[in-house]
C-alpha cells in the first residue's frame, strides 16, 4: 500500500431529499490497489461509489456534503468541472451498457470523439481493447455491432471504453453480477492487471468476489462505514461485531 | 457467537461439527483415564477395551475431516466460522494422536499385567489425572470460547513435565540397580512419556482455541520473534 492515498474521503454525507443515506464516512482509497465495498442492499455502498465521481448529484433531490479529495484536490470545491472529473474517475456499471447502434471500435472511441480528441484513434482503441483483455476476441470484427458480443465481452468492452479516456480511478458497480462464472473470472483477472495502472473501487454483493479481488475491504451498514481494513483481516478476523455477523452470514 | 446464521442449515452444520469434536474429545478423555487405570490396576481386560474403543475415535476423525472439507467447499466460511473450521481441522489431528497414546498405554498395561508388580504407581496416576484435566479444560475452553481458560491450560504443563522427569529418573535408577526390572521399568517409562506427550497435545488444543476466539496465533512465540 502506498503511503499517499489516491482518494481521501472525509466526513462524507449524502442525502436523497430528506433521507440521510450516508453518515460521516471517512476512508482513504489507496493508490494502485482495489478497494471493495460490501454491505447489504440499502447500506449506501452504491451511493458512496457515485459520490466518488459526483454522479450522485445527478439524481434529482440528491446532494452530498463533506469532502472527497483526489490527489489532494477537493472534488466538491467550487469551480471543479464534474464532467472533467468523471474523465479522471471513470465508471463501469452493473449491466453492460455499450452504445447499441455503434460498432465495437466506435464504442471504445466514443469518449475520445466526444472530447474532440485529435490523434490516432486506432492505436488507442487497440491499446484499450488489449488492456481490457478483449483484443484477441474482437480484432477481426471491430466494425461489427457491439451487440454481437456476449455479455461478458460487452462488459469488457465497457471497461475498454472507460479506459480510453485514460482515467486514474475506475469505479465498478457490481461489474460481474450479470455475468456467468467464466466471464466473471475474466473480469476479476482483468482487475488484477488493471490495478498496476489504475486505482479501482468495486461495489459488490458477492462477498467471495470482494475477498478474491480486493486489497482493502470496506463494510457499510445503514449508511455508515462500519469497518475498513485489509481484506484478509476483514474475512478472517474483523474488528467489529457487525462486520463479523455480515461476513459469516448472520443478518439478524 | 451473538446472533445465529440466517441460513439455519448452515447453523446446524456448524453445531453438528462442534458436537462431533466434543464427542471425540470425550472419548479420548475416557480412553486416557481407562488406559492408565488398566496399568495401575493391572487390568488387561480394561486395556483391551481401550484398544477396541479407538476405532470410534478414528471414525470420528475421518467424519470431522469430511465435515470440515464440505463446509469449506460449500459454505465459503469467513471470520469466526473460518477460524472455527480451520481449528477443528487441526485439533482433530491432535485428538486422534491422543487416542493413539491411550492405545499405546493400554498395550503397556497388557504387558505389565502379565508380570509381577514393580513399584507403587501413584505418580503415574497423578500424571494421568493432570493431563486428563488439561484435556477437559481445553475442551471446555473450546466450547465456551474462553481464551483465558485456554491460557490456563497453556501454563498448566509445568507440573506434568516435572512429574515426568521425576518418574524418569526413579525408573532409570531402578534399572541401574536391578536388571530384571528393565523390561517393566521401560514399559512404565513409555507410559509416562505417552502421558507427557498427551499433555503437549492438550496444549496444542488450547493454543488453537486462543486462535479461534481471538484470531491471534500464540504458537511458537520465539520463532516469530526470529522471523521479525
Amino acid at each position: 500500500m502506498s503511503p499517499e492515498p489516491k482518494m481521501r474521503v472525509e466526513a462524507l454525507q449524502a442525502w436523497f431529499n430528506n433521507r440521510h443515506v450516508l453518515h460521516d464516512v471517512t476512508i482513504d482509497v489507496p493508490a494502485y490497489s482495489i478497494l471493495a465495498v460490501i454491505g447489504p442492499s440499502g447500506c449506501g455502498k452504491s451511493t458512496f461509489l457515485r459520490c466518488l465521481n459526483r454522479m450522485h448529484e445527478l439524481v434529482p433531490g440528491a446532494r452530498a456534503g463533506g469532502g472527497i479529495f483526489l490527489d489532494g484536490e477537493n472534488l466538491y470545491a467550487r469551480g471543479v468541472d464534474p464532467v472533467r472529473l468523471r474523465r479522471r474517475v471513470g465508471m463501469v456499471f452493473q449491466r453492460p451498457n455499450p452504445f447499441p447502434t455503434m460498432s465495437i471500435f466506435d464504442n471504445v472511441a466514443s469518449g475520445l470523439k466526444l472530447n474532440g480528441w485529435k490523434g490516432n484513434l486506432s492505436e488507442v482503441v487497440e491499446r484499450c481493447l488489449h488492456q481490457a483483455a478483449l483484443w484477441d476476441e474482437v480484432k477481426d470484427r471491430l466494425r461489427h455491432s457491439a451487440l454481437s458480443l456476449s455479455g461478458g465481452q460487452q462488459q469488457r468492452l465497457c471497461i475498454a471504453r472507460a479506459l480510453a479516456v485514460e482515467p486514474e480511478v475506475l469505479l465498478m458497480d457490481e461489474p460481474a453480477s450479470a455475468l456467468d462464472p467464466i466471464a466473471t473470472a475474466k473480469i476479476e483477472e482483468l482487475m488484477h492487471e488493471l490495478k498496476e495502472r489504475y486505482t479501482i473501487v468495486i461495489v459488490t454483493h458477492n462477498m467471495q468476489q470482494a475477498a478474491r479481488v480486493s486489497d482493502t475491504t470496506a463494510f457499510f451498514y445503514l449508511g455508515e462505514l462500519v469497518e475498513a481494513g485489509p481484506t484478509e483481516k476483514i474475512f478472517t478476523n474483523p474488528r467489529e461485531q457487525r462486520t463479523e455477523d455480515y461476513v459469516t452470514g448472520k443478518f439478524g | 457467537m451473538s446472533p445465529t446464521h440466517t441460513d439455519k442449515t448452515y447453523e446446524l452444520e456448524l453445531k453438528d461439527l462442534r458436537d462431533k469434536l466434543l464427542s471425540m474429545g470425550g472419548k479420548v478423555e475416557a480412553a486416557i483415564a481407562a488406559s492408565v487405570r488398566a496399568v495401575t490396576e493391572r487390568d488387561g481386560e480394561l486395556a483391551r477395551k481401550v484398544k477396541a474403543s479407538d476405532v470410534e475415535v478414528n471414525r470420528l476423525e475421518v467424519d470431522i475431516d469430511g465435515a470440515c472439507r464440505r463446509l469449506l467447499a460449500l459454505r465459503q466460511p469467513a471470520a469466526s466460522d473460518l477460524r472455527f473450521i480451520t481449528t477443528a481441522l487441526k485439533i482433530v489431528t491432535d485428538l486422534e494422536r491422543m487416542g493413539d497414546l491411550a492405545v499405546n498405554i493400554a498395550e503397556r498395561a497388557i504387558e505389565l499385567a502379565q508380570a509381577p508388580p514393580l513399584v507403587p504407581l501413584h505418580d503415574l496416576s497423578s500424571m494421568a489425572d493432570m493431563v486428563e484435566a488439561q484435556l477437559k479444560k481445553a475442551l471446555d475452553a473450546f466450547v465456551e470460547r474462553d481464551p483465558v481458560k485456554a491460557e490456563e491450560v497453556m501454563r498448566g504443563d509445568d507440573l506434568v513435565d516435572a512429574l515426568y522427569l521425576k518418574l524418569f529418573h526413579e525408573l532409570l535408577q531402578l534399572m541401574m540397580e536391578e536388571s530384571r526390572a528393565i523390561r517393566r521399568a521401560t514399559a512404565l517409562m513409555f507410559t509416562a512419556k505417552h502421558l507427557e506427550r498427551f499433555g503437549d497435545h492438550a496444549i496444542n488444543l488450547a493454543e488453537m482455541v486462543v486462535y479461534m476466539v481471538r484470531g491471534t496465533d500464540v504458537r511458537h512465540p520465539r520463532s516469530r520473534e526470529v522471523a521479525k
